[in-house]
């Protein structure tokens, strides 16, 4: 209740504790199960550089982002089902990286220039455009309701653009499906600068707007009463959780419900200021998406299980437990609270 | 707290392609509580969010004879407090920290809550009886709970107007008068109130009365006027029964 209380803080030492554990597993359990790093020599040392520690960072900070997005939508919107992929960012990946995969294979100079491209910025670019698009589409962002349904129309559409693409090109269906699973598996050090970048630029922003979404619970009204600009506000809010889930989705894929799981986690803990919560939700989202890559690499090593079949496994089931530990609170969805 | 002179002047207003308020205009006064009654649809909380600034319409808001549409948005909040109808309650906020965002206006951006904010914040929950409830997220209050504490919110701003759509939703009669006699402690310190009521009992306790019928205000006067009671009646279609018990004007259903 105060700036930051006591419980915030014990919580933001305690996630961080648990991020630092995770990624000491994550340096350990590599592609033949638990080898830690005080076995080998050289080629260890590679592993562990080039390959673990990008990879466990990553997922991290993967799924930090997801998470921070997911706490921005649901303050944004004031709606606790809102995830990062609510405004078509998903979609607009997938279009991106299946439109790139059908070119590759059209001739050897789109080939060559997809290439240029990557299936990263086809990725980034996708999700951006396709919030853009649904900027456009709900006349700005004035409007909840209209930006939730214009990012609904956006996804819908293009999802079906994604599956004509692989309709018209079945040999792309397989790297498409890899991508739609999710997966943390060629996340490198280039990826992880990216990430740190994109987690460091949307934590401030959030912050910076925090108090705002803290005024929106009570309404668009009272906020505006209390001197909020809305309209910049969701503005920023909106760059902030667009930067977040292209950045994610582009390096690891479209991992799903830790956006969406992660602040709920947090606000399961007690009640919490959105200054709290975009800071705890992070660091939950984090340790969730690295705790299941962990699991992702480990439970039928040497294969690989993909992370976003773990992350909706756990994160379905807990949602489900949630709902049922908290009736009153989900009985009045269907909206705003 | 300084006295302020809101002024509306109001040409028209509509919602979507329907007119909803016709010409009027109301300067709620300093050092007084004015009530605005009158029948469902009447246009009473559109006019209060045209006041508060919240609805935009065709015609002129002033503040001190300044147009009050052109200040900073902090400031406004500062000078004007609003309590809505039905205002939204969180599940994550405690009802201590919905209190504080009364302070809003008052913080600079990022910084803390000051001495004086806590202070604030603590005497408006202390005033409608609230801070027992502090810990307690908003979403688990009861409806009366809750909106003391919403209450609360808007008289920690400790704004010149405050401005009141059905602020007695969900109280008990005994907090209906202590909502009363809080709205008369503002007046005497200088406030300028305005409520939308249905409860005309209440509304009956106020300085003046607004009358509002169709989207037009058709009678302004004090509450005792023999002029307002006809008014009422009009609006009312001749179903009220207004006497005076004890001392005090009641308005009974007739019927």
């Amino acid at each position: 209740m105060h700036a930051m209380s006591g419980r915030t803080l014990t919580q933001l030492a305690a996630l961080l504790a648990l991020g630092a554990v995770l990624l000491a597993l994550g340096l350990a359990i590599g592609s033949m199960g638990w080898s830690p790093w005080t076995e080998g020599g050289d080629t260890m040392r590679l592993i562990l550089w080039d390959i673990r520690a990008p990879r466990s960072i990553g997922a991290w900070l993967a799924g930090a982002l997801l998470a921070l997005a997911g706490a921005i939508a649901q303050g944004l919107f004031r709606n606790p089902l809102a995830d990062p992929y609510l405004l078509g960012c998903s979609a607009g990946a997938s279009l991106g990286v299946a439109a790139l995969l059908f070119v590759m294979g059209v001739s050897p100079a789109a080939a060559a220039l997809a290439l240029r491209v990557g299936m990263t910025g086809a990725a980034f670019a996708g999700a951006v455009g396709a919030v853009l698009l649904t900027l456009v589409l709900a006349r700005g962002v004035t409007q909840s309701l209209r930006l939730l349904l214009a990012g609904v129309v956006v996804g819908v559409v293009l999802g079906s653009g994604s599956a004509l693409l692989t309709l018209m090109n079945p040999d792309i269906l397989r790297a498409m499906q890899a991508f739609m699973l999710g997966s943390t598996g060629y996340v490198g050090w280039s990826a992880v600068q990216v990430m740190v970048v994109a987690l460091a630029v949307c934590l401030l922003t959030a912050l910076g707007c925090s108090r705002a979404l803290d005024a929106l619970t009570l309404g668009e009204d009272t906020a505006r009463s209390l001197g909020q600009r809305l309209t910049v506000i969701r503005l920023l809010l909106i760059a902030a959780l667009s930067l977040a889930t292209g950045a994610a989705v582009a390096q690891c894929g479209l991992i799903a419900f830790v956006g969406l799981v992660a602040p709920h986690l947090v606000r399961s803990w007690g009640p919490t200021t959105h200054g709290a919560l975009l800071l705890l939700s992070p660091l939950t989202g984090g340790a969730l998406l690295l705790a299941a890559d962990i699991a992702a690499r480990w439970v039928i090593a040497p294969q690989e299980l993909p992370v976003g079949i773990i992350t909706a496994l756990l994160g379905g089931s807990y949602l489900l437990w949630l709902m049922h530990r908290r009736k009153a609170h989900f009985s009045g969805l269907g909206g705003g609270r | 707290m300084n006295a302020s002179a809101l002024r509306i002047e109001l040409k028209s207003l509509s919602l979507g392609h329907r007119p909803v308020l016709h010409p009027l205009t109301l300067a709620p006064a300093p050092r007084a509580w004015t009530a605005i009654v009158g029948p469902n649809g009447a246009g009473k909380s559109t006019l209060l969010r045209a006041i508060a600034g919240l609805l935009p319409f065709d015609g002129t808001l002033t503040m001190d004879n300044q147009d009050w549409t052109a200040w900073p948005a902090k400031e406004r909040a500062r000078r004007v407090a609003w309590l809505g109808q039905n205002e939204a309650a969180s599940e994550d906020l405690t009802a201590y920290d919905v209190v504080m965002l009364g302070r809003l206006p008052h913080q600079a951006w990022l910084a803390p809550a000051s001495a004086a904010d806590h202070e604030a914040v603590e005497h408006a929950m202390r005033q409608t009886q609230s801070w027992d409830w502090r810990e307690r997220a908003l979403g688990s209050l009861s409806g009366g709970e809750r909106q003391r504490v919403l209450l609360a919110r808007a008289l920690a701003v400790r704004s010149g107007v405050l401005l009141m759509d059905e602020p007695l939703a969900h109280l008990d009669p005994p907090h209906q008068s202590d909502w009363a006699r809080i709205v008369r402690e503002r007046v005497e310190a200088g406030a300028a109130v305005v409520s939308v009521l249905h409860e005309l009992n209440v509304a009956m306790q106020a300085d003046r009365l607004v009358v509002m019928d169709e989207g037009r205000i058709v009678h302004e006067g004090a509450p005792h006027d023999e002029a307002t009671h006809e008014a009422l009646q009009r609006v009312f279609h001749h179903r009220l029964l207004i006497l005076q018990v004890q001392g005090r004007w009641v308005a009974l259903n007739a019927s």
